[in-house]
């Protein structure tokens, strides 16, 4: 019933908040001393709390790097674990006022949800996980597969479509959390699991004997993965979306975490303005000067953040593949600072 | 004409009239009620407006676009739309809540009775179910009895198959299931002309029973009528259905009667749930019986059984009613934690994944509120109306 009452009193905050989305939550953010940041909760390297409450992962980092910015103070975050299908709904209520959550960047979430996607911080795409032991080698060969999936995600569509556009026939078993979905797989309920690729890899870890398990090659989707923040106020979205830029920027110029305060006398003009050294970027957008300093050298930039939750420093072992910069042939790439 | 007949009582102010003041009173609390309700409603539609959420009923025509594991009507992924996953959702729902108030009345009699039991075993055995059941969170026992029952079912390539291509394994139940063709109606015409024969038979044997005091054998007659009408027509109508076996692929079962784990799963745990609250509103209303009716039963020779049935329990039924519908009623909303289970209920597919797919909160939580609210109102409806027919009726 707990579920079912959040969805609730979510859907009543929408409707009845007087306090609609304006040009106010950087000082709501500020007066509250604390972002509260939306997360996933129970995926691991994405977001996930240890059992002292200490939450790790990308989107965790990133909500950090918020805090920093804003704070100068990476730990200002509350964390509010979400599911699938409760993470707009507590972003239009107001609840949180960024969902950092691996949430796919589709066209009708972005227009008709009334959020604004900020960018990308994973690229992902979605594939399947099957037992060894049934010897299918392609998605292609899962005709007829019975495949449990976590409800409310755009995973559900592309199962039925690509299931559709390969005329192949489908079983699908939904539950409301990927825990569920992966303990009914691991029983033996559904042939095969599908989610975003990168959660696979992280799934994989919980199951009883993960050895026995293969991702398929097969990436069924494009899964642009992002942090989003409320329609109508542009000061918000701006700085959410700059404090990415900025951990981008600082991993092209290689600007880490351990070398940051050596760099603060650098003579390249492109770092001086990442830095505040030079210019007033940060306050352009409500900050201070300093901000990207503070996130940096608080988080880390965005490869230094990558390769420790879900890179090589991590038990996940994602290779940055096209999560690379631009420079080294990946797709992420940064609007100049200036 | 000209003279008013003035004969009632004197006249009074309008202001100071008790019964002008009452009606005034209830006027303007319903005004305000309204007007409270009109603001809420322009207030949400303002602010989603302002959002830029998108609102109103546009999106139950729309493709939905996903799969479902159990539907009672058509439904398909590429056709079906939002309203029509709707109703699958909301057919899934009452399945599982009518069967679930038909067996969970009968544990709940048959603990409730049991517990009442001189048989120590038996009435401690009832207690500690009742005990045990009643202070476990419903959402607990719904995921041991889902692990339980997947757990105990073998591995589709190890299922359990009996002949007759029936299969048992952790993907559900499978059975051969007729498909009726042309023909069928008449089975289906003499199976309601031998339930209403069955009927006409029964109040004619308890009007004969009343008179005479003769018993007629009700139980066997309505049987042959039930079952024996619609099997000659069947057979008379030339076999008017053909089964479909289900089949076993290369990784699932298809064809056929498919029952999904999660339904029974789901239906397990209302079941004995809702029992073990129910069994202690039956023990209430045995002990709410004075026990001499009991003892006067015994001195006109009535035995254990018959006492029960004709005495005791018509008069129970008065103090049982009322809770018992309250009872039906929670086994119907709690059915709503089926999304934990993983059964397509109308709170998992309709309040989860099209409200998650369109994000259209406002619009889709409204009318699965109104929803429940419908099904309760027509739950309450019915037993109230069956409390009426019941009651006592004084003379």
């Amino acid at each position: 019933m707990k579920r079912a009452v959040t969805t609730f009193a979510l859907a009543a905050a929408v409707a009845l908040a007087a306090t609609a989305a304006s040009a106010q939550t950087l000082n709501s953010v500020k007066s509250r001393g604390m972002v509260n940041c939306g997360a996933n909760g129970t995926l691991g390297g994405f977001g996930l709390p240890d059992a002292q409450g200490n939450w790790t992962g990308l989107d965790v980092d990133f909500c950090r790097a918020l805090a920093a910015a804003i704070f100068n103070d990476a730990g200002k975050v509350k964390f509010v674990a979400l599911t699938a299908k409760d993470r707009f709904t507590a972003l239009q209520s107001g609840d949180v006022d960024v969902l950092a959550r691996n949430t796919t960047w589709t066209s009708s979430r972005d227009t008709s949800l009334g959020l604004n996607f900020t960018g990308v911080n994973y690229y992902d795409g979605q594939g399947f996980m099957v037992r060894k032991a049934l010897k299918v080698n392609s998605a292609l060969e899962l005709n007829d597969a019975a495949v449990c999936v976590q409800q409310g995600t755009t995973t559900e569509l592309n199962l039925a479509d690509y299931f559709r556009a390969n005329k192949m026939k489908l079983k699908t078993v939904t539950f409301a959390t990927a825990d569920e979905a992966i303990k009914a797989y691991d029983s033996g309920r559904c042939d095969a699991f599908t989610t975003d690729a990168s959660g696979l890899y992280a799934e994989r870890l919980r199951l009883a004997k993960s050895d026995d398990h293969i991702v398929l090659p097969e990436i069924i989707s494009k899964e642009p993965l992002g942090p989003s923040v409320r329609h109508g106020d542009d000061q918000w979205f701006d700085i959410v979306k700059w404090t990415h830029y900025a951990m981008l920027t600082a991993e092209e110029l290689g600007v880490t975490k351990t070398n940051v305060d050596e760099q603060m006398k650098s003579a390249n003009p492109d770092v001086k303005r990442l830095l505040g050294t030079e210019g007033n970027y940060g306050e352009q957008l409500g900050l201070t000067k300093d901000w990207g300093y503070r996130i940096v050298k608080l988080v880390g930039n965005y490869g230094e953040v990558f390769e420790k939750n879900v890179g090589q420093g991590s038990p996940l072992k994602i290779a940055r593949g096209v999560n690379a910069l631009w420079t080294k042939g990946g797709l992420q790439y940064a609007p100049p600072i200036r | 004409m000209s003279i008013a007949q003035d004969s009632g009582p004197p006249k009074v102010s309008l202001l100071y009239d008790p019964k002008v003041r009452s009606i005034a009173y209830q006027v303007i609390l319903c005004a305000i009620i309204v007007f409270l309700a009109y603001s809420a409603v322009r207030n949400a539609a303002e602010n989603l407006a302002r959002a830029k959420i998108a609102s109103g009923f546009g999106f139950w025509n729309q493709t939905a676009g996903f799969d479902i594991s159990q539907t009672l009507i058509a439904y398909s992924a590429q056709a079906g739309t939002y309203g029509r996953a709707f109703w699958v959702g909301l057919l899934n729902t009452l399945l599982v809540a009518a069967i679930g108030i038909v067996l969970a009345t009968i544990v709940g009699f048959l603990v409730g009775i049991a517990r009442l039991s001189k048989n120590f075993l038996l009435a401690k055995l009832s207690a500690g179910y009742v005990e045990i059941i009643r202070n476990v969170p419903l959402l607990l026992q719904l995921l041991f009895w889902y692990n339980a029952v997947l757990k105990a079912l073998p591995d589709l390539r190890d299922s359990w198959t009996l002949p007759g291509s029936i299969f048992l394994n952790n993907r559900g139940f499978f059975a051969p299931y007729p498909i009726f063709s042309s023909g069928a109606e008449f089975v289906a015409g003499a199976f309601v002309a031998g339930v209403i024969g069955a009927i006409a038979y029964a109040r004619w044997a308890k009007k004969k029973q009343d008179a005479t005091g003769e018993q007629s054998p009700v139980g066997l007659v309505a049987l042959g009528l039930i079952i024996g009408l619609p099997l000659i027509a069947f057979f008379a109508a030339g076999m008017p259905a053909t089964l479909e076996f289900p089949e076993k692929g290369r990784f699932n079962i298809r064809g056929g009667l498919e029952i999904l784990p999660e339904f029974v799963a789901l239906l397990i745990g209302l079941v004995f749930y809702t029992g073990a609250f129910i069994a202690e509103v039956v023990r209430a209303g045995i002990m709410a019986v004075s026990r001499g009716q009991t003892e006067a039963a015994g001195a006109v020779g009535l035995r254990t059984g018959p006492t029960l049935k004709l005495v005791v329990i018509p008069q129970a039924m008065r103090v049982i009613i009322p809770p018992l519908t309250n009872q039906y009623l929670n086994l119907t909303k709690n059915s709503s934690l089926a999304v934990f289970v993983g059964y397509p209920d109308l709170v998992q597919i309709f309040t989860g994944t099209v409200l998650n797919q369109t994000g259209q909160a406002v619009e889709v939580v409204m009318i699965t509120m109104a929803v429940y609210l419908s099904i309760s109102l027509i739950t309450s409806m019915a037993m109230n109306w069956y409390n009426a027919r019941i009651a006592l009726v004084e003379r």
